[in-house]
């Protein structure tokens, strides 16, 4: 059964303002109801004025898409009641959105290049954020705080052209990469990011699920209904067009029927702003490179694989941290960068944001000169990356390395170890002299566990191979 | 110079919702003028209620442009006037807080929605005030109060600080006992403001001339036909002559768009109206909604019970004139009859300077006479026109008809104030 | 003519409470009022009021704020900063 689906993707653009008032969007770490002027709070008499930067940004995004930007757009008032909403009306836009019809492409899950076809963008407000103590269902009453209040959001909604959970989640990750190499979006906000899908199996009602806010939250979400799906159609019960909710925490959806009202938006122009006519704005536009073209020109300037090209450009802020340390060695910063340091970031939440690239650049020096070895620079990346994320002064890579003694140590120094391994283990030294080569691997990894990974392991493995051919023992 | 009003009025009309009895001035050409300020116009630390008992103890922390513009001018403000709810209606009558009674008998309605202004200027309480006009609540108070009020072009004066009723339809205006004092009040509140987006950098300064030789005046037949007390158009076809003889001349005309005109205008103005005042939750302002009960519960208990029975008409009107399935019959066929009226205004002023008729189609009503929701609607046809196609338009005393107040009515072009202000100017000279 | 289910489904979607009483008579009104904008029926042409100003923004500076205690000042109930408001469930 051809799983169908289409996404309508909530951004919030990183301007330095709202989208219709100076108050600063910078409110993440402060106290509630603390960037909020007349005119987000929904005071009486206060009027919008429309954000300049927040029009360019929606305007980079339709021409890296590839859209139309029309004529003349406009915003519309979306008329509901809910207790986040100061205005009692969301101001967005309705019929005459800022632009229509563009492509992204993905891979499918077979591997192969598609395009998911946009249908449009469009700019709106976002509403105030409840707060519910003692947990949502058993609150008593909401808490607004109107921080979030006319951040401005771009809506980017997709035709149904995904066809499977992972392709509407690559799709999701290529979007990010997208509008962060445009420089309009953070998606390391929290709250950054909302998602509401569209999803059917071929032949049967649409479902449309709301409340998704990460980009495994989008994955997990459409499994989940697919499988909901299917079972319902086996056991022959009709499939319901209705709206659900994603419980980002149980990995569910829940019917929102009875909860949900009659929904009549009563659109209509908004009569305090006057119309865009933007569209030869985008002739002026100079987009910055973009991941593909990006993924081009690493694989080509720095010689490295398709594979490692593709890890580094996803990220804009990897592919620059990638050219502050290519310089070093271009294919070693990139299997460090992408091989490496990726996975110790991921482990750790980190952002690559957080690393000093002058002291990654140093690390890849040491192990390109030889000074550490793989297993030891591995150990000065893990307390370089544990003492930023503690917020603590970073330490030079050398200094760890003097500290910790994590110095490659001079074949000399390892002999009484290399002796006293191999005569601890005369069976070992047997079955090699006997032929089994694979013996040597054992000795060689009981050297390295005494010298703590310090020894270069091709080194040692002539050292042992050396002292068992020369020796009596 | 700067110092500080003692106010105390004798309000026999219930002209003012609040009054600053110690009312703060400066410098300026309004140094310590008292100006009444309507009350759905934000003032800082001053109650601004829009007439309404849902914004009941509201205090806005920040003044309209057209307060800040009359404290720089030195200006007092000596209270917030009364008001139909938010704008809503033709006689003060439907205010949270009694109906404003007409100087001039205090047995009949001073029109609305402005009728608080006009009481307290007719009454001689103050010398100026602010109204607001969205289909003629600066004209219909000035008319049926014996003063003059000012509907100025659409974008004209900013609307930052005004709570919305009709945002496309309303301006704020001045109301005066003179043309000169209207025009001056004019040249304060005009002043640009980016922070309205529909307003133009046009400010007005201008010094009224009585010269209208030359002056061509159009007379519309449906300004003086069916459903306008003939004694009224009596009165105002006499005041036309006096600006005849003047050396201005009239030619009949016709705009007959009129026929849908106000059906228009009250689709219109309810519509937005539905969505403005959306807001009115009992969250952030006015009356405290109940939190322990489900939303949708809570917000039409406060609004049930705050909102007055003429707002709730008008929110539903608008909820329905923008429904699905309605949208295309109501909104957007009104959006298309306002285009036409527009339209008719504009072919009418390409060959007259100055269309001239009466403000209202009678004189004051008696209190409690007008019942029934339509036919209080049908007594604004005379001046919806004018804010549909955003033109400026001015009402002027010409007589009294029964010892009643009636108005002159003079719209011109768009940002045509000066030739309206210096029409009703010579008018009001040479009847003195 | 829109009937008192009508008038109700809009006071649902308006969020207005009315009373039994009213719901009659404001049904009896609507229906007065809806007959007289049949008049819109008649109206010719296509065309729509289109606005003279286009493109009127502000730039992307940020401006003070209100002081918290004026944001939470007229609201009927406050908690630790925030706005009380009714629930969602």
């Amino acid at each position: 059964m051809t799983v169908i689906v289409g996404l309508e993707v909530h951004v919030q653009l990183n301007t330095r303002t709202k989208l219709f008032c100076g108050c600063s969007t910078d409110y993440r770490d402060d106290e509630p109801n603390t960037h909020v002027c007349p005119v987000c709070l929904g005071l009486p008499g206060a009027l919008p004025r429309i954000n300049r930067t927040a029009v360019e940004y929606g305007l980079r995004v339709a021409k890296a898409l590839d859209m139309d930007v029309l004529e003349e757009s406009e915003f519309a008032r979306k008329n509901y009641f809910y207790p986040d909403l100061p205005k009692g009306f969301q101001i967005t836009q309705y019929d005459r959105p800022l632009a229509i019809n563009g492509t992204i492409e993905i891979e499918d899950d077979a591997g192969r290049e598609k395009e998911v076809r946009i249908t449009r963008v469009h700019l709106e407000e976002d509403p105030g954020r409840l707060v519910h103590r003692g947990g949502g269902d058993r609150a008593r009453y909401s808490l607004v705080d109107y921080n979030r209040s006319g951040i401005p959001l771009l809506e980017i909604v997709t035709e149904p052209d995904l066809r499977s959970p992972q392709e509407a989640r690559r799709f999701l990750v290529k979007l990010r990469s997208i509008l962060e190499y445009l420089g309009v979006f953070d998606g390391e906000r929290e709250g950054a990011l909302r998602v509401d899908a569209n999803i059917s199996l071929e032949g049967h009602d649409r479902v449309e699920v709301k409340n998704i806010s990460s980009y495994r939250g989008v994955e997990k979400a459409l499994t989940f209904e697919v499988t909901r799906q299917k079972n319902l159609i086996r056991r022959g019960v009709p499939i319901v067009r209705e709206t659900r909710h994603f419980q980002e925490a149980r990995g569910i959806t829940t019917s929102s029927r009875g909860k949900e009202e009659e929904h009549d938006y009563r659109y209509f122009p908004e009569p305090d702003l006057r119309p865009l006519r933007v569209a030869d704005w985008v002739a002026g536009i100079e987009l910055p490179e973009l991941p593909a073209a990006r993924k081009n020109r690493f694989m080509e300037q720095y010689g490295i694989s398709l594979i490692h090209a593709r890890t580094l450009t996803g990220d804009v802020k990897v592919a620059d941290f990638y050219e502050k340390v290519a310089h070093v060695d271009p294919l070693l910063a990139a299997t460090w960068v992408a091989d490496t340091l990726l996975g110790e970031l991921n482990y750790r939440s980190m952002s690559i944001a957080k690393v000093p690239p002058d002291h990654f650049a140093d690390l890849l020096s040491l192990i390109k000169q030889d000074v550490v070895t793989d297993r030891a620079a591995v150990q000065i990346l893990r307390v370089m990356l544990d003492r930023c994320a503690a917020g603590e002064a970073p330490e030079s890579p050398e200094a760890i390395m003097e500290r910790l003694n994590l110095g490659k140590a001079a074949g000399g120094e390892f002999t009484a170890i290399v002796r006293a391994v191999i005569e601890a283990h005369p069976q070992a030294v047997e079955d090699y002299r006997s032929g089994k080569k694979g013996a040597l691997n054992y000795l060689v990894g009981q050297v390295m566990k005494e010298t703590r990974g310090r020894a270069d392991p091709r080194e040692l493995g002539r050292i042992v191979t050396e002292y068992i051919e020369t020796s009596e023992v | 110079m700067a110092g500080t009003l003692h106010f105390e009025p004798d309000d026999r009309c219930n002209a003012f919702i609040t009054v600053c009895e110690e009312a703060p001035y400066g410098d300026g050409r309004l140094a310590g003028v008292a100006v009444a300020v309507k009350d759905n116009i934000s003032t800082r630390g001053i109650q601004t209620t829009c007439g309404s008992r849902i914004l009941q103890g509201y205090v806005p922390p920040f003044d309209a442009h057209v307060v800040t513009l009359l404290r720089a001018e030195g200006a007092a403000i000596v209270g917030k006037t009364n008001m139909d709810e938010f704008g809503m209606g033709t006689t003060t009558e439907t205010s949270g807080f009694g109906p404003t009674l007409n100087p001039a008998d205090r047995e009949r309605v001073p029109g609305g929605s402005s009728g608080g202004s006009a009481a307290a200027v007719a009454a001689g309480l103050v010398p100026m005030a602010l109204g607001t006009d969205t289909g003629g609540s600066i004209r219909c108070p000035a008319a049926f109060c014996g003063i003059v009020g000012l509907k100025p072009t659409y974008g004209r004066v900013s609307r930052y600080g005004l709570v919305a009723y009709a945002n496309s339809l309303e301006q704020i205006g001045p109301m005066t006992r003179s043309v000169e004092d209207a025009s001056l009040l004019l040249e304060v509140i005009s002043r640009y403001d980016p922070r309205d987006s529909t307003s133009f950098d046009r400010p007005y300064t201008h010094q009224p001339s009585t010269d209208v030789r030359g002056l061509k005046i159009g007379l519309p037949q449906e300004y003086f036909g069916e459903g306008v007390d003939p004694r009224v158009a009596e009165v105002v076809k006499d005041a036309i002559g006096r600006l005849e003889d003047l050396g201005a001349e009239t030619v009949p005309c016709s705009i007959p768009s009129m026929a849908y005109a106000l059906a228009a205008y009250y689709v219109i103005c309810t519509s937005e109206a539905s969505s403005n005042l959306a807001r009115f939750d009992g969250v952030r302002y006015g009356p405290p909604v109940d939190a322990r009960k489900n939303w949708h519960e809570a917000f039409r208990e406060i609004r049930g019970a705050n909102f007055g029975p003429e707002v709730r008409r008008r929110i539903m009107l608008g909820t329905f004139a923008l429904s699905a399935g309605y949208y295309g019959r109501y909104y957007a066929k009104a959006q298309v009859a306002r285009r036409n009226v527009e339209k008719d205004i504009e072919r009418v002023l390409a060959s007259v300077d100055i269309i001239a008729g009466p403000t209202m189609p009678t004189v004051a009503f008696r209190l409690g006479e007008k019942t029934d929701p339509l036919s209080m609607y049908l007594s604004d046809i005379l001046t919806v026109p004018a804010n549909l196609a955003g033109v400026p338009a001015i009402s002027v005393p010409c007589g009294t008809v029964d010892g009643l107040p009636v108005g002159l009515q003079l719209i011109g072009r768009r940002f045509a104030d000066e030739q309206v202000i210096d029409a009703a100017y010579a008018y009001e000279e040479a009847a003195a | 003519m829109v009937s008192e289910t009508d008038i109700e489904h809009i006071a649902r979607l308006a969020d207005i409470g009315i009373t039994p009483e009213e719901l009659a008579e404001f049904t009896s009104q609507f229906n007065a009022i809806l007959e007289y904008f049949d008049i819109l029926d008649r109206v010719q042409g296509a065309e729509t009021p289109t606005p003279e100003l286009s493109n009127v923004f502000r730039e992307d500076e940020v401006r003070p704020s209100l002081p918290q205690e004026s944001v939470l000042k007229n609201a009927g109930s406050t908690e630790d900063g925030y706005i009380k408001a009714p629930r969602v469930m």
